[in-house]
Parts: C-alpha cells; structure tokens; sequence
C-alpha cells in the first residue's frame, strides 16, 4: 500500500515538468512574442499537466479498486478442488486467512499447506499487479504528456481546452452525491433480494417475532430464524413517538417565545445555547440516557410502585426527544419568521393580543412549513442509531408501554453487523433489507416535507 | 398609473380657482389653518416621535372630529404613517420608537400607563397599506375581531356581525356564496375591502387606513372611496393618501405634513384651493412630492 | 378606562364586553407567555443536566490514584548473567519485584488469598512501569528504586469515594483487610492522587486505570483528515459547477433534490453502503482510517455542498459582471474572482460538516472500527477506532472505573467539537460582509 503516495508524488512530478515544458514550447511556437498566442502560456503548460496527471490518475484509480477482488478470483481458482467445493461462508473463511498470511498478521490456528501455497501465490499476484501498475500509469502519464505536448500551435486555444477539462472534472464531482444515492440503493437492494429469496417478503413485513439469533445454528433442523420486523416497527415507532411528545411542544415553543417573546439580549444567549444541543454527538445522549435517565426513571417508577424496564423505552425516546428539540425549533423559528409582518400587523391593529395573534394568525399561517419540519424531525428520530443502540436494548417486545424495553430497526441493525459475522447468512442480509425499510421511509419522509416546506416559502415569496 | 390620470384631471379643475398666492413662507414650520374642532373624538396635542436618534414626528398637535373623515397627505418619509400609528399605539411593536406628548380619545390618554392597547385598539382599528387578510375563509377573517374581542355569544350572532359587516364594505354580494373559500384569493381591491369589513366588524369607534388604495386599480379604488364616505357616518376616519384627488374627494378636512413638521390643516375644499402655506402649495402643484 | 364615552349606544354595549373579556385574555396571554418561557427553561435545564451530569462524573478521571512504592532491583531476578542486554532486560519478570516490594510493606499478610488480594493494590502496568524505568537507566539494577505506579481502579474508585466504605463487606468490591492495608498506606503517604497522563498517552485497555484516548484519537484525527482531503474539494467543486456553470434542466434539478435528500439520510445507511461496496467490492481494509473517512466523506459532503452554495450565491452578481466586463471567461471570473470571496463561507461549512464527522459514530460501528484496539494507529492503513466509538465501547464496559474515563473522554469530545464551532463562529464574523 505504501508505492501509492510514491506513485502519486511520480504523478506531480511529471505533471509540473510537463508544465513546465508546455509554457517552454508555448514561448517558443510562439517567437518569444506572448501576443502572438491564443492564450497565456501558462494555460498551455495547464493543458500538458492536466494531460499528463488526470488520464493516469484515472488509471491509477481504476486499478486500486479492481486490484483486490481480481487477485482474490485469482487466488480462489488457484485452490485445490475440495476447498473450493466448500460453501460461501467457509470459503470466506479461507480468504481471510489468506489475506491475514499475506499481511502478517496473526491467523486463527496453524495454516495448512494448501493455504500458505494460494497465501504465496497471492503474494507473487501481487508483487506483479504493483509492478505492472508502476509501469501502466507511468506510461499513460508519458503518453497523455506527449499528446498535451504535440498540441501546442499559436492558435491552440489551450484556455479552452483547459476550461473544458476544469468543467468536466467540476461535473464529475457534483455526480458522487448521485453515485452516493446509487451505490447506497443498489447495495441494500442486492443484499434485500438475496434475503428475501430467504425469506418471503411478507414474512419480514408482516411477521410479529423477531429473533434472528437462532439462525447462528444453521446446522438445526428447520430452524431458521424469524425474521418478522413488526415489533422492530413498532418499537421505532413508540421511541419516535415519545421523542416527537418531547421535542414537538418544547421545540416549537421555544421558538414562538424566542422569536415573539423575548428581548433581544434573551435570544442572543438562549438561541445558541439550545442550538448546542444540536451539536452534542448522539454517543453523548446515548451515554447519558443510558447511566442517568434511564436509571432515574426506573427508581422515579418504583417509588411510584411502577415495574419500569432498566432499558425502558421512555427513556431512549425521552433523550432522543431532548436532541431534537433545537432541530424542532430552528426549523419552526424559519417557517414562523418567513411569516408575513403585514399578517401581524393586521391582528394587532384590531385589538389581539400576541398569544392571540400567534395561535390564530401566525400559527395556521405557518403550519404547513412547522408539519414539514417536524416531518423531518420524525425522520430524524427514526434514523437515530446509538442513542437507542445504548439505552433501549434488544428486546423485542410488541408493546406500546413506554415502561418497558423495546428495541428499533437501528439497533437491529448495529446488532447484526457489529462483530465477527458471516457476510451470506440470513442474518447479515436481515440487517440489509432493514437498512432498505430505513432508507425508504425516512427517504419519503424527508420528499414529502421538504416539498411541503418549499410550496410553504414559495408562498410568501 | 393611475392616480397620474387623476392627477392630471384634478390640475386642469383646479387652475381657474388657484390664483390667490399662499401667506405663509417656506422657512415657516409653524402648523397654520385649524388644528382644533369644536367636538373631538382624537385630540393629540404636541406628539414627537423619535425612532432612535431619528426625529420623525416634530411637536404635532392635530383633533380628529366625531364622524368626519380626516386625510393625511405629504411627501414619501414624511411621517403620516408613524403619526397615524401613534393613535392606536401600533408603534408599541416597533421596538425603538419613542412616542411623547398627549394623545387623548374622548378625553383619555391613551399613552397612560393603565392603558391597556388591547381595548384601545379595539375602538382605534387600522387598515394596511397592503391587503393582508389571513390566511383563513372569508367568514373567519370577518370574525376574527369578533371572537378574540368575545362581542358575539352565539354562531347566529357571529353570523349577523358578518353578514352586516361585509354589507358595509360593499363586499356581500360578490363573497356571499364563498364564505369559505380563503380570502387570500380574492382580488386585490377585494381584499382591501375585506380588510375593511374586518375592522368594522368590531364597532370601533376610529378607524385608521394607511394608503388603503396604492394597490389597487381605479375600480377597486372608486368602491373603496365609495365606502369610506358611508363608513362617515358611523366611525371617525383617519386616511392616510398619496392621491390629493383622493383625499380631495373622500375627506372633509386635509392635514399636509412636510419632514415630520404638521405644515397645515384646513377644509379639505380650502386646502386645495387656497392653501396658505407655500410648503403646501408646492406641493399641491406638484412642485415637488 | 373608566369612563368611556360612545358615540352609539351598540358601540357602547361592544366596547363594554371588550373590557369584560380583558382579565381572561389578560391571563391567558400570561399563561402563553409562561409555557413559551417554560419551553426555553426545560430545553436549557436539559442541556444543563446534561452537561453536569456528565463533568460531575468525569473530572475526577482526569486523576488517577497512584502508590509509591520502593522496589528492590535485584540483579539475580531481572539479569542474572549481567549481560544488560536488551531482550534480557525486556523480559525479566519485573511483577515478581513488584510483589515483593508489597510483600515487604505487608509482612504479616501470609495466606494464598490475602496475597492474590495484596497484589491485586497495584495495576497491572506497574511492571511495564518499571521495565520501562530499568530500560532506560540499567544502572539502576541493584539498587532500591522508588516509584509511583498507577493502582488497580477498585483503590482509585475507594479513594474518589465512588465506593461505600459503610456498605455490607459481601457487596463491596474491596474487603475489610484490603481497607485496612489501603488506610494504611494511606497514612504513610504512600497513596495519592496525580495527574492522569496514561489517559492522554495511552491507548485502549481492559484495566481501565491503563486505558487511554490516544489511540481513538488518532483514530479520529487520521479520519478526519482523510475526510477532510476528500470531502472539501468535491464539495467545493461540486457546489461551484452547480452554483455557476450548471444548466438549469432535469439533471441538476436531480442532483439538487438528491443532494437535499442526502443531507436528511441516517447516518447508519452510510455505514451500510461502506460495508457493501468499500469493504466487501474494494476490498478496503476493514477499521481502517481510510475507511471510515471515505464513509464519513459521503456523508458530510451534502453539509459542505450546501453550505457552499451559500456562501456563492450570496456573492453579488456585480463581482462576476465586473471580471466578465474586463473580459475574463466565466471560468476565470468564478476561479479568481468569486470563489476567493465565497471561501471564508465554504471552510465554516467544511468546519461545520467535520464537526459533524468528529461526533459519528453509528456508521463507523457497520464498517468495524469497533474492535478493541489497544495500539496506537500509525497511519490511515493501521486498525483503528475513533474517539465517539471508544466513549460507546467504554460506557459498555462493567467496571465503575469506566465510567468516570467515558465521562471524561465524552468532556474531550465536546471540547474538541466546541473548539471548532468557536473557529467556525469566528471565521464567520471575521468574514461577515455586508454587500
Ligand atoms: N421602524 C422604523 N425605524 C426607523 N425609522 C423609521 C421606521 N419607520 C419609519 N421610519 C422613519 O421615519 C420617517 C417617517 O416614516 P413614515 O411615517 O413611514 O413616512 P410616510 O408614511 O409619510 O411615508 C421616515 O424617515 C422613515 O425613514
Ligand atoms: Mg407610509
């Protein structure tokens, strides 16, 4: 991994010293005289660089990612007939001993003969794909250089040439957000398909028991698992649903007090104050919920003579609720400021009083931006990971008492995947096709509320 | 424009009269013609307002009388809007204006420390410059003062109070059959109106319109126009215009304010034919403005 | 307004129920006001809570117990040839000495048990301590050397008083005789509460009085950079084509609500997508660094994208007419002329989005920088972990010593974050222009 840096450090080398002889020639096609040519020399020296470094980068790039699976076909190939008989997950297995020879590191138990030969022939693989690649780039790089190089005239127009090339690498860059959306829905897809070949669709939709661990047994007859993500929903919901209870009121309240109420020195300190709860890692509420609310709320209850769960689910959404209050409150505060002065006016101009005006006038007026933000906000609970992961626990109960542990398709999720796993069991993919329901709800929450909010401005625009 | 149409016709009636040359001086800020009436139903009585350090209302004394209509005319930034809203107190909201001075309704001091804004708003309601009706139906914008003011103690009469309402501002028979549709669609000089009927949907005893007109088109002007005068007979009006053919035709007296000073006061027919004061000469003549 | 006089008796009757209606508007006015304050006054007692509760249980792992002792280095136990060479000195039995130096404080303790418990005063990294001490001055052997080493966390949470001398002996982790041995040394001044300097230097550890932040913030800080390196030139670039040269069609209208709805995505489906694709079709290494930021890239650059935006647009169109006037290419005025000024605004948005990468933690967990990894990382390559997912891993550890070290990592997580919302407040001010 280390000729990489050194390979790029080639790369700027080459790319300044064709820079360098690009504004050389440029001068000299063009008499020493700087009029004579279509643009400045340094474009011309740009336009060489840029045709020495990007293609070989590209190579480079291309390469890297593709080396490892390659090489590990390869090697898979190479291995004896039974090892290769065995199934996916035994096989894996295999490969990372493999790989854990070839990088040194320590390997469960004493590797067998067939292993270290594929462990060396993996090495050779590799020692000829850097040496290759050394090669391959550098002469893409030389390549690309010379072409740059043999396209300077005086009526080259290298600015242009430059600008396109700045342009495209511009739009390359703004399409990772769409490559990102791509590749996130293309991985959970693929893995929820392999699960659902698993396991039937309405099966995981509508199935009212959730206990993935008995499919750790594989070898158990009939046993696989059930996979039924009912009270995973159910039990999101109910964090979600105390932490809206929470944050909804708390949040658009304080947003009416501080952007109608309070003086200016009183907003000026309370609004950055409650924003810092907005800033506090999720580990952070996680942490606190999980050694003072969670423990508080359980002695509060038994003084009560109430059974509260050590992992209530009160708790988990209490603080979940707490986080979300400054993100409830500067969205309300947007939306209640982009409301007209004129409405406000014309309801104090006739005698109402600020609570009257606020509720009759400038809620309604705001309320369909304040449903879009806390449509968001309900998104936001549903995604919430490690704040449930720390303190609502495993559990899965079906049960709509706040008192008792519940456990959420996140913490599902985490679980899961945290850990030495198998990458092919039903197990693994559950956590995929999990992740899909996520995806796709919170993806429809936030269209519907940002849609909703932009109609809202566009109103009052 | 409009009202530059107007403005046109209003100079061709008015030449043959306008011969007599004003008394008064520019240099003289001292408010000339009749500041006082014989039966008042607003008597303010040396206001200054400051917004800030900006002095925006200098020393004005100035009476609204019992069912007349006043109109309040005057260069852009002269100050007719910060007065106009000394008398119901909505500078309240402005958070660095100052008001001083006394400003008394039927004899009471409205700036006094008992004073609640609330009732007193309730009997000095003020219309916009710009419709603003809320976003709600027709029937709720028109109740509103109604309800938060607690005036009607049954839905029949909250109906009443509307229906009659939005007969005095002409408005019934076009919105008669869309009670509930919003009133942000309705047109602009329908919602001016709307906003009107919501004032007087409360029975003040003063209402205050700031430029009620600039938005809208000359029908929608005439009918408003048209309502303030039957308006008169019920409620003092304070009408604040940039059209001196407006004013000319709705109001019974004209206070013409120059950079915060209260230049003159007369008879509406007076001010305009013989005004007194150079400043409001100029002005009438669109010497400047 | 005691004496309102009407012009028409209806006014009147209206005007009167006005006034009767005020007390009950009065209060209710009041009560509004009262929740709208009591709103604010609960979201502020929860962050207060909050962040007592977490320094009142942290300061004090910012101190660690330590204990003098005086070992005698006898030469036949650590090199009995003389040799003084290094992989002797390295692996002579240096817990032997240290047990004998407490047995000689503690003569009379005699049987199996009390001994196990005697020893057990001391941590486990005392024998480091002192190989680390004979290694580095080998004149030492032979003599007697007195050294502070740290002392088990069950003394260290007896000595912060997190521990109830009163309570039944069956409950309590510390007995009766270990009590009395450790008042003893009490009293001799041989225990004492110093600077915890293993909590800054050290990396992750079972005994929690040897376990240090310095290998999760490595961890952190070599993810942060590789997120850093990647996610502000795409981001800039990304929000420059869109802000100045992108058409306006069905394309970037996609990326535009792609990019919105990217910023509003669980952090925990980015881990998803690291596992699926960087891990398991690149074949990245898992835990590493490289990794992690490559994830926490995808997830910030929506922040930054926006964020930059901003800052363009709100670069008067006038700076572009002036540079396209003296005939400058859009590329040139926007390189030269509109991005220079745009930049204060786009590095608060970076400092903002990788505040937001340093406090993540949900997708780091799906890619495996969660195992326990007690060397300090080398390089982006190296198994890491990060400050967030340590504070996760500690605050799932048993031992009561734990707590206080989450606590007081959690107090250097938020000072990190804190430092760099005061640069992102700063630059903000600094470059705050009014056009
Ligand atoms: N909220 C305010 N803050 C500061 N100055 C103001 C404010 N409102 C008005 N002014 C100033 O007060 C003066 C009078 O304004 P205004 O009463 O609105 O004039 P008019 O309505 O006659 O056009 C103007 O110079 C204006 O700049
Ligand atoms: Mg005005």
């Amino acid at each position: 991994m280390t000729q990489t840096p050194v390979l790029l450090v080639l790369l700027l080398a080459l790319a300044s010293a064709a820079y360098y002889f690009g504004c050389k020639r440029a001068f000299r096609v063009a008499d020493g005289r700087i009029r004579n040519l279509h643009s400045l020399p340094g474009y011309y020296g740009l336009y060489v660089a840029l045709w020495a470094a990007l293609p070989a980068l590209l190579v480079l790039g291309v390469w890297l990612a593709l080396q490892g699976s390659m090489i590990t076909r390869m090697v898979v190939a190479s291995l004896p007939e039974p090892i290769q008989q065995l199934g996916p997950d035994r096989l894996n297995l295999v490969i990372n001993d493999i790989r854990n020879l070839v990088s040194g590191n320590i390997v469960s138990g004493e590797p067998d003969a067939p292993t270290l030969a594929a462990a060396e022939y993996y090495r050779s693989l590799l020692g000829t794909s850097r040496g290759l690649l050394f090669v391959v780039v550098l002469s893409v790089a030389g390549l690309g250089g010379w072409f740059g190089y043999s396209k300077i005239r005086p009526q080259h127009r290298a600015r242009n040439g430059v600008e396109r090339i700045v342009n495209g690498v511009l739009i390359a860059c703004s399409t990772v957000a769409i490559l990102t959306t791509v590749g996130i829905v293309l991985s959970v897809l693929f893995e929820s398909i392999r699960f659902f070949q698993a396991v039937p669709i309405t099966e995981f939709l509508f199935g009212l028991e959730w206990s993935p661990q008995i499919a750790l047994r594989a070898d158990q007859a009939g046993s696989s698992g059930a996979f039924g993500a009912v009270p995973l929903f159910a039990g999101t919901l109910l964090i979600t649903l105390i932490a809206m209870t929470v944050a909804v009121p708390i949040g658009l309240m304080s947003a009416i007090y501080l952007s109608e109420y309070a003086s200016a020195h009183v907003r000026a300190i309370a609004k950055p104050l409650l924003e810092v709860l907005a800033g506090i890692p999720t580990v952070v509420y996680g942490f606190f919920a999980a050694l003072t609310v969670a423990p508080f709320i359980r002695d509060s209850g038994s003084i009560l003579g109430l059974d509260v769960a050590s992992e209530s689910a009160l708790a988990a959404g209490l603080v979940m609720g707490m986080m979300i209050i400054p993100f409830v409150s500067s969205l309300s505060d947007d939306v209640i400021n982009s409301v007209p002065q004129s409405l406000r006016d014309g309801a104090y101009g006739m005698g109402a009083t600020s609570s009257e005006t606020i509720r009759r006038v400038i809620f309604p007026a705001a309320l369909p931006g304040i449903v879009g933000a806390v449509l968001l906000a309900v998104s936001r609970a549903i995604g919430e990971t490690m704040i449930v992961v720390m303190a609502a626990g495993l559990a899965s109960n079906l049960t709509a008492n706040p008192l008792e542990a519940v456990t959420t398709v996140t913490v599902q999720i985490v679980t899961l995947l945290v850990g030495d796993q198998e990458f092919d069991s039903p197990k693994t993919l559950a956590a995929f096709a999990l992740g899909l329901v996520l995806f796709i709800v919170t993806l429809a929450l936030n269209f519907v509320a940002l849609y909703i909010v932009r109609k809202y401005r566009e109103q009052y625009d | 424009m409009s009202t530059q149409g107007q403005a046109m016709a209003f100079k061709l009636d008015a030449e043959p009269v306008d011969t007599q040359k004003p008394t008064v001086g520019r240099d003289v800020r001292e408010t000339v013609g009749e500041v006082r009436v014989a039966d008042p139903r607003v008597r303010c009585t040396d206001v200054n307002v400051h917004y800030g350090d900006k002095h925006a209302i200098k020393n004005i004394s100035l009476d609204v009388g019992k069912g007349e209509v006043l109109a309040m005319i005057g260069p852009s930034g002269c100050g007719k809007s910060t007065f106009l809203r000394c008398l119901n107190r909505m500078n309240d909201t402005v958070r660095e204006c100052r008001v001083t001075g006394e400003i008394l309704l039927d004899g009471e001091d409205i700036n006094a420390s008992h004073i609640d804004v609330v009732p007193l708003r309730a009997r000095v309601a003020m219309v916009f410059q710009k419709p603003n009706p809320f976003p709600k139906s027709i029937y709720e914008n028109v109740a509103f003062g109604p309800r938060i003011h607690g005036l009607c103690n049954s839905k029949s009469d909250l109906d009443v109070v509307v229906e009659s309402s939005l007969r005095k501002a002409n408005l019934w028979d076009e919105v008669k059959d869309r009670l509930d549709d919003v009133g942000t669609g309705l047109s602009g000089g329908q919602q001016q109106r709307l906003c009107i009927a919501r004032a007087i949907a409360i029975e003040p005893e003063v209402i205050l319109m700031d430029e009620p007109c600039s938005a809208l088109d000359p029908i929608s002007t005439a009918k408003v126009e048209q309502l303030i005068e039957e308006l008169r007979q019920q409620f003092s009006i304070v009408i604040v215009t940039h059209s001196m053919q407006q004013a000319a035709r709705v109001s019974q007296r004209t206070a013409y304010f120059h950079m915060g000073d209260l230049i003159e006061v007369s008879e509406t027919d007076r001010l305009f034919i013989k005004p007194r004061h150079q400043l409001t000469e100029d002005y009438i003549t669109g010497r400047f403005g | 307004m005691t004496n309102p006089t009407k012009a028409s008796t209806e006014g009147a009757s209206s005007f009167a129920r006005v006034q009767a209606g005020m007390a009950r508007r009065r209060a209710a006015e009041r009560r509004f006001k009262l929740l709208g304050r009591a709103a604010v006054g609960i979201g502020l007692l929860f962050l207060a809570v909050l962040l007592t509760s977490i320094v009142s249980r942290g300061y004090t792992a910012f101190w660690q117990t330590e204990m003098r002792l005086d070992v005698v280095l006898v030469a036949d136990e650590i090199d009995p040839e003389g040799t003084r060479l290094v992989d002797t000195l390295h692996k002579a039995d240096y817990s032997a000495l240290i047990k004998q130096s407490l047995r000689d404080m503690f003569p009379e303790v005699s049987s199996r048990r009390d001994r196990f418990a005697l020893y057990g005063l001391v941590s486990n990294g005392a024998a480091f301590d002192l190989r680390d001490r004979v290694m580095a001055d080998p004149s030492l052997i032979g003599t007697t050397v007195s050294l502070w080493v740290p002392a088990d966390d069950d003394v260290d949470m007896l000595m912060k008083g997190h521990i109830d001398r009163e309570g039944p002996e069956a409950d309590r982790r510390i007995k009766d005789t270990t009590l009395g041995w450790i008042d003893q040394l009490e009293a001799d001044g041989r225990l004492a509460l110093r600077f915890n300097t293993a909590f800054f230097t050290k990396g992750d550890s079972r005994d929690p009085e040897l376990a240090g932040i310095r290998g999760a913030l490595m961890g952190t800080i070599f993810t942060l950079v590789v997120t850093l390196a990647l996610s502000f030139p795409l981001g800039v670039a990304a929000a420059v084509y869109l802000e100045e040269f992108a058409p306006k069609n069905r394309w970037t209208d996609l990326i535009e609500v792609n990019i919105n709805n990217l910023a509003a995505v669980p952090s925990i489906v980015f881990g998803l997508l690291g596992l699926a694709v960087f891990i398991n079709v690149f074949g990245l290494p898992r835990s590493a660094p490289l990794l992690g930021g490559l994830v926490l890239t995808l997830m910030t650059l929506p922040t930054i994208i926006i964020a930059s935006r901003a800052a363009l647009k709100s670069v008067p169109p006038s700076i572009r007419d002036a540079a396209l006037g003296i005939g400058a290419s859009p590329m040139q005025a926007t390189l030269f002329h509109v991005i220079p000024l745009a930049l204060p605004g786009m590095l608060t948005g970076t400092i903002i989005g990788m505040a937001q990468a340093l406090g993540e933690t949900a997708p780091l967990l799906m890619i495996g920088m969660v195992a326990f990894i007690a060397d300090v990382p080398q390089g982006v390559f190296d198994p890491a972990t990060a400050l967030p997912v340590q504070i996760y891993l500690w605050a799932d550890s048993p031992e009561r010593a734990f707590v206080e070290r989450t606590s007081a990592a959690i107090m250097v997580l938020l000072a990190f974050l804190a430092l760099m919302n005061l640069v992102a407040v700063l630059l903000r001010k600094r470059f705050e222009r009014r056009w």
